[in-house]
């Protein structure tokens, strides 16, 4: 049985799709089976981020209607073993995913995959609503400002009452705070809000902090996701974040500024 | 005997009768906004009979005269002087069908105005709960989410986030943030309180009367507090003793 981890925010451009990309692509590096699956029907640009837009035959909505199957469909990752990627559709609207379509194309590839990784759309329509609805764990990307947080916060609340786990009664979805473009000296100046306050509002469990990175724009601009630059700051939060995923401890880094001490109190348990 | 989570007893209650003297529901309904201007405390959330003796309309929408009813925030629970080929339909939109007590019974025929207003005793029989016990809620409420404790207290282990409502008919405890709106003694209890562990919300309302969250003491902010109504006015106090 495959993990679902769907990537989501609410609020729209704060990088939920260079996130699922950097996420997907660690857990694969990892070794684990991984496939990411674009819920943006219709703006449709994880493929663009992974470099693969050029293989696009067919696409999600496809496979929903029969239309072609899943060998026919994902496409293969040439850097990394083992990760794939479902494309949305670009000439469709969210109205074609239905929960009967979605739930057929996860329960397939659950048979083969480890994990699943949902980049849902911005918003908390259809699109979004379908992404998550079938999540085991949620990763909540937010940037440290104030309406991010209170989308986040409006997310949590429809993870906790409107996801297939709220609405069966099962365990809950499993809830992560993925700070991103996070920028130390802005946070000084009092221009965005800091960890803690972000963590105090949102009172769930963070699993990385992504700093603000000319190093994102680069690997967009190459079709490369961001984790495989290792070298770059966002890569290695990034990597930093598949250890915890992978309930690992490792300390944050790239919140200059914070001391230490202070971030494991809080955070470190 | 006290094993038994409900218990029947017969009980009779005052409630307004409310005369319908015509079926053009949208004459009534500006007769009533008015009516309702002039005691809006009255009429908030009021429960309400309606008396269709008059109505000779074999075809009248009681769907359409409760959601009327409903929309000028009255609780419509009953009918009286219904004709027998009125009950079903009436029943149907969820009206309860109740005889008045003969001395109120008659309706008067010289009357001007469309609508009439009168005090009776209706008994009707309904079950009275010995004490609702409070309903206590282990979770944050989240943008968006909205919780009603209907007839009792609402205790919250948990934030209420900014842009999440609780409501409840008895008084509100939060043990966390109010960070939301936070709506007690929603039927009319003048005694309802809410406490929260940190105040911060967007708004606060005892029966109606309201803060919102400029209006609120600035050295309250996220600490500890009580608010309540002494009496047309609201009150911020310290939880200490
Ligand atoms: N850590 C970062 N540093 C700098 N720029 C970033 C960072 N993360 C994302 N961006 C930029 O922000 C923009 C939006 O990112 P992305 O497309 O991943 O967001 P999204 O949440 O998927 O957006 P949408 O809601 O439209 O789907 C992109 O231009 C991306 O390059
Ligand atoms: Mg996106």
């Amino acid at each position: 049985m495959a993990r679902i981890i769907v990537v989501t925010s609410g609020k729209g451009g704060v990088g939920k799709t260079t996130s699922s990309a950097a996420i997907g692509t660690g857990l694969a590096l990892k070794g684990h089976k991984t496939v990411i699956v674009d819920f943006d029907v219709g703006l449709r640009n994880l493929d663009l981020i992974m470099g693969v837009e050029r293989r696009v035959v067919y696409d999600f909505v496809n496979v929903i209607n029969g239309e072609s199957n899943l060998n026919q469909t994902l496409i293969k990752d040439k850097r990394v073993e083992g990760l794939y990627i479902l494309p949305a559709s670009q000439t469709r609207d969210k109205e074609a995913l239905t929960k009967e379509g979605v739930q057929k194309v996860l329960d397939e590839l659950s048979e083969t995959f480890d994990y699943i990784i949902c980049d849902s759309p911005a918003g908390i329509e259809q699109g979004a609503l379908m992404a998550l609805y079938f999540a085991d764990e949620a990763i909540v990307v937010t940037n440290p400002e104030v309406s991010s947080v209170r989308d986040s916060d409006r997310i949590l609340g429809i993870l906790a009452s409107r996801s297939k786990r709220a609405e069966e009664g099962l365990e809950p979805v499993k809830e992560h705070l993925l700070l991103t473009r996070y920028n130390p000296e802005r946070v000084e100046r009092g221009d965005m809000l800091s960890v803690e306050d972000v963590c105090e509002i949102l009172a769930i469990k963070m699993i990385g902090v992504i700093p603000e990175s000319q190093a994102v724009l680069r690997a967009s601009n190459v079709g490369e996701p961001v984790i495989l630059d290792e070298n770059s700051d966002a890569g290695q939060a990034y990597l930093d974040t598949i250890e915890r995923l992978m309930g690992n401890e490792v300390e944050y880094r790239f919140l200059s500024g914070e001391k230490k001490g202070l971030f494991k109190r809080l955070f470190g348990g | 005997m006290s094993d038994s989570p409900i218990e029947f007893k017969g009980s009779a209650f005052t409630l307004s009768v409310l005369y319908m003297k015509s079926s053009d529901l949208e004459a009534v309904k500006q007769q009533l906004a008015i009516k309702i201007k002039q005691a809006p405390q009255f009429f908030n959330m009021a429960p309400l009979v309606i008396n269709v003796a008059r109505l000779n309309d074999p075809a009248f929408d009681f769907a359409a005269l409760k959601a009327m009813l409903t929309s000028l925030q009255l609780i419509p629970v009953g009918i009286s002087g219904a004709s027998d080929e009125q009950k079903g339909p009436a029943k149907a939109a969820g009206f309860a069908c109740l005889s008045e007590s003969k001395t109120a019974n008659t309706v008067p025929e010289q009357e001007h105005t469309q609508i009439r207003y009168e005090r009776v005793e209706v008994p009707v029989e309904v079950e009275v709960p010995v004490q609702k016990p409070s309903q206590v809620l282990r979770q944050n409420l989240r943008s968006g989410q909205q919780f009603y404790a209907r007839d009792s207290d609402l205790v919250i282990i948990g934030t209420v986030s900014n842009g999440a409502e609780v409501i409840a008919d008895g008084s509100i405890h939060i043990y966390g943030s109010l960070r939301g709106r936070a709506i007690a003694g929603a039927k009319g209890d003048d005694s309802a309180k809410i406490f929260a562990q940190k105040i911060e919300a967007e708004l606060v309302s005892i029966n109606g009367h309201y803060w919102t969250s400029e209006q609120i003491d600035k050295s309250f902010y996220k600490s500890p507090g009580c608010i309540a109504l002494d009496g047309d006015k609201l009150t911020l106090t310290k939880l200490e003793v």
